[in-house]
């Protein structure tokens, strides 16, 4: 096991390098730092100009150009924004915090309704429960984020506050304007709405897995052998079942990180949310390489991480998988 | 068999007739629509006017009627999805085919290519490939304008083959291994001629599936780009469903309800409709699965 997971982390480290080369050769070629810092700056001389190339490691010649920027990066010199010159590590700390706390917040609500549903689902296939749950699940599938993102501000925001008087939830924003210091309950208001966005999409992807996953398993050999021990439904069914229900979701759970973040970008770009996807859309906007670089690697290394996570909890879950 | 079973799906019956009758509506837009794509309905004032009988889902900002505006803009958003989805399925099935077929190094390199892409968030990949697409001055003759439609076809059609081509290599690597393939190889079939004959034709069900998840997936994409400002840009007044609803995002605030309900309800029943289909095909063409169970 250990050499397992030794292995699989020494091959992260050339994949890192090879997917952060291909980043920055789509990045280069797509956005052209060089000249967004020419429109960002016009009045920049032609030494600061040279010195930004430099520090950026934008040389013509890609590959050593590559090998500049990642000097530069993994001794910490990292370049400044080219809007306002701003230093790059505290705005990705502070958008990779505000993200976490609300990919964490709609994860852990989205998998643990999900999997109720779904085991609610597979219980009784077929029946009423399961035709409405499966139903709406497909429903919450079809429906991308940003619409229902938008329903959810017209009605709890502005209509709630034309009916009522009040809006129900804020929509943009972590504090109120000129808030300062910490406010749990003030902050879970302001979460409520893209929390709400987010994990709806996960509730319906996951009860669908669970639903699926948990018959699978309910049709299976084993499941007939322990209730013909005679050990009671109850136990069968949380011992036996769920035990080997969740191995595939936990597996699909870690390899998602991908889209749960793709779902996040949107939402919080609508409700103005200053984290990851709020910083990427911006950065990406005005072509801001010294900004854009380091998210990605952020990125990159988050999903290959728990791309990881997936293969090691699979090996670790489900012993009839062998390592080598 | 797999017919009587796709009718069975009663969801899907149902939404193949509101996809049937959108596409007419859409086709005779002329006759249909009761205005022109940028045309006001009444002199001034006429901005931002809540539905009523001479524009019955209300005005945008300079006065141009929503429910003509938004057949045209269907009209466009359909044909987005379906041209781009028969791109991509065309280049996914190929892929698929080949690399489940042959296997080796191609099918190692091209499935982890795939991985890597839809490991991704979406929408990053998205902007960054088409930023890089439309920065490469040889490619401008197949791609257009950035801001133009066929841009946005050209980039869903290069964009989504990943996911058609994991569909389609699975089925084949189970096919491959089937007695026909192998009576066929020995009777001396070639490669081309076994994968023409007999690995795509037998594989026709997932690909149709794909082909429906495809379409959705380009009209939600493009309406996801073009929300963010990075879709096909509004020349001569010309639109889609994704310039509608992106057009939403600023009407929520001021109360203009009509121009956020409206596009995105469209953009619902168009997405919702297609996945039941793309569900019930599925459901139809794997003889494995049990309907109900």
């Amino acid at each position: 096991m250990l050499r397992y997971i030794l292995r699989r982390l020494a091959w992260s480290i050339p994949t890192l390098l090879i997917v952060t080369f291909l980043v920055y050769l789509a990045l280069r070629i797509g956005t052209d730092p060089v000249a967004s810092y020419k429109r960002v700056n016009p009045r920049a001389t032609r030494a600061k100009v040279a010195e930004y190339i430099d520090v950026n490691g934008l040389d013509p010649n890609f590959v050593q150009g590559y090998f500049k920027w990642l000097k530069n990066f993994v001794t910490g010199e990292w370049p400044r924004s080219i809007k306002g010159r701003r230093e790059v590590w505290p705005a990705l700390k502070d958008a990779m915090a505000n993200t976490l706390r609300l990919g964490t917040a709609a994860t852990v609500v989205g998998i643990f309704f999900g999997l109720i549903a779904g085991v609610l689902a597979a219980l009784r296939p077929g029946g009423k429960r399961d035709v409405f749950i499966n139903t709406s699940a497909f429903v919450g599938i079809s429906v991308p984020p940003f619409i229902s993102a938008i329903m959810f501000q017209l009605l709890f925001a502005v209509y709630w506050q034309k009916w009522f008087g009040e809006s129900l939830f804020p929509t943009s924003g972590v504090y109120p304007a000129g808030h300062t210091g910490f406010d749990l309950f003030l902050m879970l208001k302001f979460m409520a709405l893209p929390t709400l966005v987010v994990a709806i999409q996960i509730i319906a992807t996951y009860s669908r897995y669970m639903r699926s996953s948990l018959l699978d398993v309910l049709n299976s050999d084993y499941m007939r052998t322990a209730r013909s021990k005679g050990i009671s439904e109850r136990r069968v069914l949380v011992k036996h079942g769920m035990r080997n229900a969740l191995i595939p979701v936990v597996t699909i759970a870690a390899l998602d990180v991908g889209s749960i973040v793709g779902g996040l970008i949107i939402t919080e770009n609508i409700f103005s949310y200053p984290g990851m996807g709020l910083y990427f859309l911006k950065s990406f906007g005005e072509g801001d390489f010294p900004l854009l670089m380091p998210w990605m690697v952020v990125i990159v290394a988050s999903v290959l991480f728990f791309n990881l996570i997936a293969d090691i909890s699979y090996a670790w879950l489900d012993p009839r998988i062998r390592l080598d | 068999m797999a017919f009587r079973r796709f009718v069975s799906h009663r969801a899907a019956v149902v939404s193949c007739a509101i996809i049937a009758f959108l596409t007419i509506f859409v086709i005779f837009a002329p006759f249909t629509a009761r205005y022109g794509v940028n045309q006001s309905v009444q002199g001034p004032p006429n901005s931002f006017l809540n539905p009523r009988a001479n524009a019955w889902l209300g005005t945008d900002d300079i006065g141009r009627d929503l429910y003509s505006r938004l057949i045209y803009g269907v009209r466009v958003s359909l044909l987005i999805g379906l041209a781009s989805a028969i791109i991509s399925v065309t280049l996914g099935a190929l892929v698929g085919a080949v690399a489940g077929f042959r296997g080796g190094k191609f099918d190692d390199i091209m499935m982890r290519v795939t991985d890597l892409f839809l490991a991704f968030p979406f929408l990053v990949t998205l902007l960054v490939v088409r930023n890089v697409l439309g920065a490469l001055p040889w490619l401008r003759p197949i791609t257009g304008d950035m801001s133009s439609v066929r841009f946005i076809i050209v980039l869903f059609g290069l964009f989504g083959w990943m996911g058609v081509a994991r569909i389609v290599r699975g089925q084949v690597l189970s096919l491959k291994e089937r007695e026909f393939v192998e009576a066929a190889r020995a009777v001396g079939a070639s490669r081309r001629y076994i994968i023409a004959r007999h690995l795509l034709p037998n594989s026709v069900g997932p690909i149709m599936v794909a082909l429906t998840f495809s379409v959705v997936g380009a009209i939600i994409g493009e309406s996801t780009l073009a929300f963010f400002g990075y879709g096909p840009q509004a020349g001569d007044g010309a639109t889609s469903l994704g310039i509608l609803v992106g057009a939403a995002k600023g009407a929520v605030q001021t109360g203009y309800w009509w121009l956020a309900v409206f596009p995105c309800l469209v953009l619902i029943i168009i997405a919702l409709s297609i996945n039941f289909i793309g569900d019930a095909l599925r459901d139809a063409t794997d003889p494995r699965l049990d309907r109900g169970v």
